[in-house]
């Protein structure tokens, strides 16, 4: 089962990509993993959640499985099970703000 | 026939605006990237067709787009900037070192001979190259090596290079400007630069005539005499007779010397046009009179333009790179305002037209003269 990934609107018109994005993670399902896997199949994506070169999250995102924040976990947390059997999916926010 | 492409870059994306030559109906086309800021928009003077894009988000960072269309289609490009080496610091607001951080291109500015060759000046201040279209950008480091670049610092709107200006007689010259640190020239391809600040007086740094630390808001040049720049600084409006060497001031009647845009006319390179801003406090026209402000004798004495523009009620800003000319029979000479609207005058400024009125706040106006 693939683990499914929502994207904050403005990154799935950049990228093209659907409402949801379905993605099979080789290895263990980490944030790392997750993220890795997005990128290589949506190179465009780089730079945009997590900066070239540190790869740490931008400021504005925030990342939620399960109605966890899992923004501040280390990248190689595993996710749970729930998203890992794509019973639920992995989010990522952009901040609310007007303007 | 004759045609005009105005490129504007908003808050919430970018728009095109064509007309033909005779420049009084105009189509819009847009928003591409909507809800993205376009800091700027600039076609290649060598394939017009090929226009690059400046994309950014405090959320999402940075894209640099890329049509070889003339903006109906875009492909998003590398949007890698990485400085070279040790990135070291800079100065902070408080006078504390910082460290060098990208945050955004500022503007983009083409090969004036290779269409795939563009510069970018990038916030915290440095000056980024392709040569391949886009697919890759390499920092030039002599710029932030120049021995200053520990002192920069910041204005109210960052650490920004916002200014790019490449010698159409001398290919390994060119000008570049930096809020607020100052005005710099390259004489040798980039390998080095100088500062070039002598005759800038500011009164709100230490020293008023230091070698750095001056908040230049644009710089501006004909093409045809390229020894010869218009600078509108924080305050001041500036002129140079040698390169960027010696600078005196040529503010003479303006009603206020603030401002942010000044550019050239395209067949009279002793005619400037700024738009005066009240202060540095309060970021709109004075007496609420939108005036665009024309010397035909290059500096000092100074006539204001109001045919067609708003003369009461009015408090929007413009930006330091949204104005632009065209270089058609007689000059066209564009602004956008941080009200949404774009002016346009077909006859160097005499009248003016809202070309497009109801935009998001305009961050940059530029234009492609299209001639066939």
């Amino acid at each position: 089962m693939a683990i499914r990934v929502v994207l904050p609107a403005h990154l799935r018109t950049l990228s093209g990509a659907g409402s949801e994005v379905p993605l099979d993670v080789d290895g263990p399902a980490t944030i790392r993993a997750v993220l890795d896997t997005l990128e290589d199949r949506y190179p465009v994506l780089r730079g945009t959640i997590r900066d070239h070169g540190t790869l740490k999250r931008r400021p504005f995102l925030r990342f939620f499985a399960c109605e966890e924040d899992y923004s501040l976990e280390p990248p190689d947390t595993e996710l749970p099970e729930r998203v890992r059997t794509g019973a639920e999916p992995f989010y990522i926010v952009g901040a609310i703000a007007g303007g | 026939m004759s045609s005009v492409r105005v490129l504007v870059g908003t808050r919430k994306g970018a728009f095109v605006i064509s007309a033909d030559g005779s420049r009084k109906n105009w189509d819009i086309a847009g928003p591409f990237f909507g809800g993205w800021e376009l800091y700027h928009l600039k076609g290649s003077p060598v394939d017009p067709n090929r226009i690059y894009a400046s994309q950014s988000s405090g959320w999402f960072g940075q894209q640099i787009q890329r049509s070889d269309d003339a903006g109906k289609t875009w492909t998003a490009m590398d949007n890698k900037f990485v400085y070279d080496g040790v990135a070291g610091t800079h100065q902070w607001y408080d006078g504390t070192p910082h460290p060098w951080e990208f945050k955004r291109v500022w503007h983009i500015e083409p090969s004036l001979t290779d269409p795939d060759v563009v510069y970018a000046g990038v916030e915290d201040a440095a000056i980024f190259r392709t040569t391949d279209g886009g697919k890759s950008w390499n920092e030039l480091p002599g710029l932030r090596n120049h021995g200053s670049g520990s002192r920069w610092q910041p204005g109210a709107g960052g650490l920004c290079l916002h200014t790019i200006i490449q010698d159409p007689a001398d290919a390994k010259r060119m000008f570049i400007a930096i809020s607020a640190a100052g005005a710099f020239r390259t004489d040798d391809g980039a390998e080095s630069w100088k500062a070039i600040n002598q005759g800038l007086r500011s009164e709100y740094i230490p020293d008023p005539k230091a070698e750095i630390g001056h908040c230049v808001h644009h710089v501006a040049q004909h093409q045809g005499r390229p020894n010869v720049l218009f600078m509108q600084k924080h305050w001041d409006v500036m002129r140079s007779d040698d390169a960027g060497d010696n600078w005196h001031e040529v503010s003479g009647n303006l009603p206020t010397d603030f401002g942010f845009v000044i550019d050239v006319h395209a067949h009279e390179p002793e005619t400037v046009y700024v738009v005066p801003i009240k202060s540095d406090s309060e970021h709109y026209p004075p007496e609420g009179k939108l005036r665009v402000y024309r010397s035909r004798s290059g500096g000092n004495e100074w006539e204001a333009l109001t045919k067609g523009l708003p003369q009461k009620d009015c408090y929007v800003n413009v930006l330091r790179d949204a104005m632009a000319v065209d270089s058609l029979d007689s000059c066209g000479v564009y602004f956008g305002t941080t009200g949404g609207q774009v002016y346009a005058s077909p006859d160097g400024g005499d009248t003016w037209n809202a070309i497009a009125r109801d935009l998001p706040a305009v961050l940059s106006v530029e234009v492609q003269t299209i001639t066939s």
